[in-house]
């Protein structure tokens, strides 16, 4: 879900200060100004009003799935997104790839003195859609200003809380020899939208990050089967980390059909210039799940008929060769490693 | 996509293969120059397929990894200065010197940025007009008109606060220099194509005659590599010695000649050490005089370097082509892409790395 947080029309509270400053971290007046005027009327829920030092809730008997991520994105508005419905996003992703429904979130902000009021509020109104769209509620969390310099801006760890229904056991563990792999959509256009966007490029791009909430998604998979093996998002390090972790810690052998991977012309095109393979690359809204063959064919309906799982795709499938490593095969028929990525993706020099 | 899905089209690929084979009547020894095409060649298996037909052999032409090591260190050595904003393209920055690599310069706080273009280095310069920013200008003939032009366009601006630690390596006195050596096996060579976009494949056509080898400049796609084999066999099988260009899509005998007055108007040729390989005379691009208030090497004085490199790496012999990188008993062990020993290890474009990441076991 894109949401172009600039063109809302929910304005910038009238402010003393333009910028924030680190007395808006102080816990002074100013510090209750900030969080009274900025952050309750985006995230306004009774827990969180109540301003306690916690949130105290009721839950329901059930396996809690608890998860917790920062959020340090350079640039903060991309192409798609920002650090705000990233945040939220990305938490609710993590505890939902349990199979959990995702359910209470704290947010902690570390930002840079001297910050934009208008950028932060941007984030909050942005934080404040995804969490609608995410079903999640932002119960509690912290604000600290940090000296000019010490910090990149504006940081956000986000911790978040989901109860998993009953009978779902999903682990990178548990996947059997003869599992399909199924990926939701497209590979990459995260990565892609904030590289091209980050770095000076001579060329520009329509790619968009795809960042956005799967529990809905999650939800209609496991409605139509509680026997989903495994389950993750493959964010920082792309698909080939996220399916060399399946077999690595399900001992088993993953083979890849690297042409059934969806990938937009425009990825595709971006990742070609850069020298950058987008089997490494970062998606964040995006998840691959093992599933056992005489179900896939019911999940797969299920995810084509979400607005996030259209493009959804069989890309492989776990065998017993080669247990641990990821296997794709050439279009000359010999089969190759695919390999985790080692750093950082460099751009090659010619 | 067009330009890729054409040439990575199984149906097409498999038939050329077919017709490699058919013409093969002994087990020839062919190299592809360039570390793009040596990628290419390994991530899709062609080497494998081509067993016991064809024996590729990987080149010198990574230039991450032929960058001498002397000019690694000076690079780590001015981009540590406070004053200095070093600019290089992202592959440079693993690439171990003796010490330490430009990684480590950035974590110990030295402002080190990766750019996509020497002309964003220009443009920081610009904008950083009480800071000095230097590029780091290595690469073979195909980068050189960028890296000329950047000096050309700080020269009109008047940035004197702009330099370039220039490395340019050539191609074609590697490629002499290999075939004159007593253990040359290579009786035909793939010519890397991005350079003879440049340069034209003039200059190679003498090489052919002399040396009695065929010369095919080639692209990098599958289909492209397995057409320039198939061009390179057919010549061997005929006894024939020629330059036939296989990249006709982007390679001109005569070359970019815009590119080429640009290169000569900035550098001159000079000799120039290749890590792993050594001193080979005329075979490389420095800055001339005209130019020589944007050589970084002149403006800054960096004391004498005392290079190490490590005893266990056979990365030398892996770029003349007389070893593969599986020979190395350090491949895999001591020696991976998260702790490389040798710049073959680092670059996506270096043999070492191409193996490590498809074909390790």
């Amino acid at each position: 879900m894109i949401v172009d947080t600039s063109t809302l029309s929910c304005p910038l509270p009238i402010m003393d200060h333009d910028t924030v400053q680190l007395a808006h971290g102080s816990g002074g007046s100013l510090s209750a100004s900030l969080i009274e005027k900025l952050f309750l009327p985006r995230f306004d829920n009774a827990m969180l009003n109540q301003l306690e030092d916690q949130a105290v809730m009721e839950l329901p008997a059930c396996r809690l799935a608890f998860s917790t991520d920062s959020f340090v994105v350079d640039p903060i508005f991309f192409p798609g997104g920002d650090i705000g419905d990233l945040a939220i996003n990305g938490t609710a992703n993590d505890v939902c790839m349990s199979g959990a429904v995702p359910l209470y979130v704290s947010a902690a902000f570390i930002i840079e003195e001297g910050f934009a009021m208008e950028s932060l509020h941007r984030i909050l109104l942005s934080m404040e859609q995804a969490g609608k769209q995410a079903g999640v509620t932002v119960v509690t969390g912290d604000t600290k200003v940090v000296n000019k310099g010490s910090c990149d801006k504006i940081f956000i760890t986000t911790t978040g809380l989901g109860s998993v229904p009953d009978g779902v056991m999903i682990s990178a563990g548990g996947i059997q020899p003869g599992d399909k792999i199924i990926l939701s959509g497209t590979i990459a256009d995260h990565g892609m939208a904030v590289m091209t966007s980050r770095e000076n490029l001579s060329f520009q791009t329509r790619i968009q990050s795809d960042t956005a909430a799967l529990n809905g998604l999650v939800e209609k998979m496991i409605k139509t089967t509680t026997e989903i093996h495994a389950m993750r998002d493959p964010t920082r390090g792309g698909l080939a980390t996220t399916l060399n972790e399946f077999a690595s810690t399900s001992n088993v052998g993953i083979k890849l059909i690297e042409g059934n991977i969806p990938i937009s012309p425009d990825v595709k095109g971006a990742c070609e210039i850069l020298g950058i393979d987008p089997l490494n690359v970062a998606n964040e809204g995006k998840l691959v799940a093992a599933v056992p063959p005489d179900k896939v064919d019911a999940v797969l309906d299920a995810m084509r008929k979400h607005p996030l799982g259209r493009q959804a795709a069989i890309i492989g499938e776990a065998v017993t060769d080669h247990k641990g490593m990821v296997a794709g095969e050439t279009l000359l028929g010999v089969s190759r490693i695919v390999d985790m990525p080692v750093g950082e993706q460099l751009p090659r020099i010619c | 996509m067009k330009y890729l899905d054409e040439y990575r089209d199984p149906t097409l690929a498999v038939k050329i293969l077919e017709e490699i084979k058919n013409h093969v009547t002994q087990p020839w020894v062919i190299m592809e120059i360039c570390g793009g095409q040596t990628h290419a060649i390994v991530r899709n298996g062609i080497d494998q397929v081509l067993q016991g037909k064809i024996e590729l052999v990987h080149g010198p032409g990574c230039p991450v990894c032929v960058t001498p090591l002397e000019t690694i260190d000076r690079a780590i050595d001015i981009a540590g200065r406070p004053e200095v904003i070093f600019c290089s393209f992202g592959d440079m920055l693993r690439v171990p010197g003796s010490a330490k690599d430009l990684f480590m310069v950035k974590s110990e706080g030295g402002d080190v940025r990766i750019v996509y273009s020497p002309l964003e280095a220009v443009r920081l310069a610009r904008e950083n007009p009480d800071r000095e920013v230097v590029f780091f200008a290595v690469g073979f003939e195909t980068t050189a008109p960028g890296n000329a032009m950047a000096v050309m366009q700080a020269d009109k601006e008047g940035l004197n606060n702009f330099s370039e630690i220039v490395s340019h390596v050539l191609v074609p006195p590697a490629m002499k220099a290999l075939l004159s050596s007593p253990d040359n096996r290579v009786q035909g060579y793939l010519a890397a194509g991005h350079v003879c976009s440049i340069m034209g494949y003039k200059e190679y056509e003498p090489i052919a005659r002399q040396y009695k080898v065929p010369i095919v400049p080639t692209g990098f796609e599958p289909v492209d590599i397995l057409e320039g084999l198939l061009m390179v066999v057919k010549q061997l099988e005929e006894d024939r010695h020629q330059v036939e260009n296989q990249y006709v899509r982007v390679v001109r005998r005569e070359g970019n000649k815009a590119a080429r007055d640009i290169i000569q108007k900035v550098f001159k040729v000079t000799d120039r050490k290749w890590r792993g390989i050594g001193l080979l005379p005329a075979s490389g691009l420095g800055i001339c005089e005209t130019y020589a208030a944007f050589d970084a090497e002149k403006k800054f004085s960096v004391d004498a370097i005392h290079v190490t490199e490590p005893d266990n790496c056979i990365s030398g012999l892996v770029l003349q082509g007389l070893k593969k990188p599986v020979d190395c008993p350090a491949f895999g062990r001591e020696c991976k892409p998260e702790h490389p020993l040798g710049a073959t290890m680092v670059s996506s474009e270096g043999a070492c790395a191409a193996y490590h990441k498809y074909h390790r076991n």
